[in-house]
């Protein structure tokens, strides 16, 4: 079909803007994590003067942004994995039985990720506060609070996104492995996983990538040793304006590992989110 | 996320092993305990973070909870309504503050989700039809989605730097729009950043939506559209919004709670205190809470919140469900 030329110039122009839009602030970050400090510290300009690496290597020694990472890590990895484990169960029961309660538990489990995330949070940050007070355990500044509360997050659009992909799984291969003697958990595992394989790394990264930028639950749960790097690296720009060459390094560092994998695995994770939205 | 849950009954192939009623007597009795129980990690997880707290909060929005009693708060005092007065007394410093709060939340809100919508929307239609560069330019419009909040929050407030940020350098050394470099991280301008940092943060979500959404739609009703004379307007109008009905209802919704409830990015912006004219509702309460530790007030403005939305939820899917029915 042909398309009129006002709309392949007006796409043209509308999509580089677009373009430009987006990608500014990596352009930002790149090159002024490139520049020596005295570049930052004057007027702007759009490429660094020499280029120069020392910013990567000083942000190390400005904060502790090497502890900060390693709090990121833990907390993310521990808490996306537990989430998805949790997620699939869940899914697998969504997706393949009629159950009684079966839509109110969808309804309840959805419906939470409405809530105002404010409103959780006073009462966890009391919750974890007392329950050290008088349990003697001490969720309050600790990485295990703070896993638990983001394995929570991330599950209801996990399994959600899920449910999903199990309904895509043909159910004859259920009924294949049921033929070989498996019984519905060993189907789950040798057969469903398999299949969902995609969707389930698609939900993993989704986890993870939610649990690496909170902020709000990591500004008020953690404390010095456990701080993560949503809540340093921004107390660290807030309070210290003179080394933007180091803070934006240090963006840039932090967000590679995301962006680098959430752009390998798009396809999948599009998959995903249209598998739940279109039906 | 809240009405999408694609519940399958309709369309779905009867599974005979798995389906109480046609299972086996005895394989039904053995198999009903299962889903339950692959259930309750959920069930539990929810309970404890989710479910617990939020009674909780509905509790210490009635107790007079100050820093004096954050430790044991079983000796807190009951605050009766108080709480909730002192919330809710407009002619009051703490009333007309919460007030005008929630009128900047709504203002953001309505502003960010027309733009974030309108340029998702525009991208979703250029980007329909394959042409050479578009998978490119689509990975371009994820990455703002894929960026840690806070490190893209960070960099975008570094841009706005009233000596030596790239904006200010555009619009006054470049375009000669501005005689003199305004600041943007306070004052009236600091409504507008906010504005701009979010459209940027949310528009690609929506586009993702829309265009997983358009994909779906047969070329042959555009084809047909076509035949009938119809230009790329009236395509859009008759073919292309009639088949996103369902994807905008719920993209919409979503979009709305999330741009209501934000918190990271003013949060990363400002730091603990924003400037009024982009003091968002959900930094008021946080501020509240934790700059003056009163948690008592501040669990009942988020139970305010909270009813506020789920009111809102509620009338807009009884009105875009009987609007679809009819």
């Amino acid at each position: 079909m042909r398309e009129p030329t006002w709309f392949v110039w007006s796409r043209r122009i509308g999509l580089t803007l677009l373009t430009v839009f987006a990608l500014l602030p990596v352009w930002i970050m790149l090159t002024t994590a490139l520049k020596p400090l005295g570049d930052v510290q004057g007027d702007f300009s759009w490429w660094p003067s020499t280029l120069s690496f020392d910013a990567f290597v000083q942000m190390w020694r400005t904060i502790p942004l090497g502890r900060y990472f390693v709090n990121s890590i833990v907390v993310s990895v521990i808490a996306s994995v537990a989430s998805v484990v949790l997620a699939l169960l869940a899914a697998y029961a969504v997706s393949r039985y009629r159950f009684a309660g079966r839509q109110l538990f969808s309804v309840t489990v959805l419906s939470t990720q409405m809530f105002p995330g404010i409103l959780f949070l006073l009462p966890l940050f009391v919750i974890f506060v007392n329950l050290g007070e008088t349990l003697g355990i001490d969720l309050y500044g600790s990485r295990t609070g703070l896993i638990v509360t983001y394995l929570t997050f991330t599950l209801p659009f996990s399994i959600w996104m899920l449910v999903g992909y199990l309904d895509s799984v043909p159910r004859e291969l259920d009924e294949a492995a049921a033929v070989d003697g498996n019984g519905p958990m060993g189907a789950f595992f040798r057969v469903i996983i398999p299949a969902a394989a995609p969707g389930i790394i698609a939900v993993l990264i989704y986890a993870f990538m939610t649990a690496w930028g909170e902020v709000l639950f990591a500004s008020v749960l953690t404390d010095q040793s456990t701080r993560t790097l949503a809540v340093g690296l921004q107390g660290y720009a807030t309070q210290n304006n003179v080394y933007w060459n180091q803070i934006m390094a240090a963006s840039l560092t932090v967000s590679a590992p995301v962006v680098v994998g959430f752009l390998l695995l798009q396809r999948y994770l599009v998959a995903g989110m249209t598998a739940g939205s279109v039906k | 996320m809240i009405t999408a849950n694609p519940a399958p009954e309709a369309g779905q192939k009867p599974d005979p092993g798995l389906l109480p009623g046609r299972a086996r007597p005895a394989r039904r009795r053995r198999r009903q305990w299962l889903p339950y129980l692959l259930l309750l990690p959920v069930l539990l997880a929810e309970l404890l973070i989710h479910i617990i707290p939020m009674l909780v909060g509905v509790g210490m929005s009635f107790l007079q909870l100050t820093q004096f009693y954050i430790r044991n708060w079983t000796e807190a005092p009951s605050a009766g309504l108080n709480n909730y007065r002192f919330a809710l007394q407009f002619d009051q410093a703490s009333g007309k503050a919460l007030l005008h709060s929630f009128w900047t939340t709504v203002v953001f809100t309505v502003i960010v989700l027309a733009l974030s919508w309108g340029l998702a929307m525009m991208a979703a239609v250029w980007t329909q039809r394959a042409f050479r560069g578009r998978g490119l330019v689509r990975t371009a419009f994820l990455v703002p989605y894929a960026l840690p909040v806070f490190a893209s929050v960070i960099t975008w407030s570094f841009m706005l730097q009233r000596d030596n940020g790239v904006v200010n350098h555009v619009l006054v050394e470049q375009l000669g729009l501005l005689d003199d470099r305004p600041f943007w991280l306070i004052g009236d301008n600091s409504f507008i950043a906010l504005v701009v940092v979010e459209v940027w943060r949310l528009w690609p979500f929506a586009f993702l939506a829309l265009t997983a959404g358009m994909s779906a739609i047969p070329s042959e009703q555009y084809e047909a559209a076509a035949l009938d004379g119809a230009g790329v307007f009236r395509q859009i109008r008759w073919v292309t919004l009639p088949n996103l009905r369902s994807v905008n209802q719920v993209l919409l919704l979503v979009l709305f709670l999330w741009t209501f409830n934000e918190f990271t990015v003013p949060y990363t912006f400002f730091g603990k205190s924003a400037p009024e004219q982009a003091n968002l509702i959900s930094m008021h309460i946080y501020q509240n809470s934790f700059v003056t530790w009163n948690f008592g007030a501040g669990s009942a403005m988020s139970v305010l919140l909270l009813l506020f939305l789920l009111l809102v939820t509620t009338a807009y899917l009884f009105l875009t469900r009987r609007r679809r029915d009819a």
